[in-house]
């Protein structure tokens, strides 16, 4: 592949840096990055990713854009209020570059779906806000040997890490299955500094970048740990754990199969 | 004694649990954490006859899901 005169100008702060450079932008526009999630996370990640000119990009999600949505969600807009999140995602990222190509799934993933999906990209992005779907891409991406990069969100702190299946530590190794249900926070613990949702999801897309490129060192291993109360930004070495019972050496779990949701409802709910 | 606790200089009495630590170090919701004990992750049956020692460095790590409420 050769850039075109209009690719060259368009992305020239990428080709003069010297660890991306031409070569690195070709590299880009013939990668293939899966973003599970348009919320809050998978919205900053999409809309830059879109703009590096990543050449295909995937987004997942069976929801319609909500009002309250809105708050963090930045590639939702309020005229698409009602409209369904992978479209409105996609309308955006088409708008700043109509040079990739963008497919969209509007759907949920589960265990039977999952792997004919991550399988035909390079890289993953976890931008889900539950549970059970982040147990099920981290399990997915193991056995499909998909690396990708796991990130939650709550209140004022945020965390990631990225995974290359079986060489670095996993989802399981840190946490072994979900939370129990009563211990899930009640509404009025939960909610999310909107621009923290910003912060977090806009270094996964430069995880997944420099994954694709080959460049500097990856949060493997390590959890990013951020606190926007105290700015606090925090590294902490997590190795792999022999009792995963995913990636560990006696691997209880050899299947894909669906965790159980635990569901808050703000509008039911008592707390 | 002294930890290291999520980075910070902590001071304990001598001869606390892991599970003790949690109550003194104020996690409302154990459940919710994962402990990491001088770089291996602690098996959740063993915070409670897990003691700790001078210097140990114990991290505690949150689930977090995406911010929304349904979590
Ligand atoms: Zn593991």
């Amino acid at each position: 592949m050769s850039l075109t005169e209009q690719q060259i100008e368009r992305y020239s702060r990428h080709i003069i840096l010297e660890q991306v450079g031409g070569t690195g932008q070709e590299k880009l526009l013939s990668s293939k990055v899966l973003i599970i999630g348009a919320g809050g996370l998978g919205a900053p990640a999409g809309l830059y990713l879109a703009a590096a000119g990543v050449g295909t990009i995937g987004i997942v999600d069976s929801d319609k854009v909500d009002l309250s949505n809105l708050q963090r969600q930045i590639i939702h807009h309020t005229n698409d209020v009602g409209v369904e999140k992978v479209k409105s995602a996609e309308n955006k990222m088409r708008a700043i570059n109509p040079d990739i190509t963008i497919r969209t799934y509007q759907t949920r993933v589960n265990a039977e779906n999952i792997s004919d999906i991550i399988r035909q990209y390079d890289f993953v992005i976890d931008g889900t806000d539950n549970f059970p779907a982040k147990f099920l891409i981290n399990d997915a991406c193991y056995f499909n040997k998909v690396p990708f990069s796991h990130a939650g969100i709550l209140r004022f702190h945020g965390q990631l890490i990225t995974v290359l299946p079986g060489e670095t530590t996993c989802y399981r190794c840190i946490f072994n299955s979900p939370p129990p249900a009563n211990a899930v926070p009640s509404c009025s613990q939960a909610g999310v500094l909107g621009v923290l949702a910003g912060v977090i999801g806009s270094l996964q897309a430069t995880e997944a970048i420099k994954y694709l490129l080959g460049i500097g060192d990856l949060l493997t291993n390590t959890l990013l740990t951020y606190d926007a109360l105290t700015m606090d930004v925090r590294k902490v070495r997590l190795n792999r754990n022999a009792n995963c019972p995913l990636c560990g050496e006696n691997p209880q779990i050899t299947e894909l199969k669906d965790e159980k949701q635990v569901v808050c409802d703000l509008k039911n709910c008592k707390c | 004694m002294n930890l290291v606790v999520n980075g910070k200089e902590t001071n304990i009495t001598d001869g606390l649990t892991v599970s003790q630590l949690l109550v003194q170090e104020n996690v409302k919701m154990p459940d919710m954490v994962s402990v990491e004990l001088n770089g291996q992750i602690l098996k959740r049956t063993k915070f409670e006859e897990t003691t700790l020692k001078d210097d140990d460095k114990v991290e505690f790590i949150y689930f977090m899901g995406g911010g929304s409420v349904v979590n």
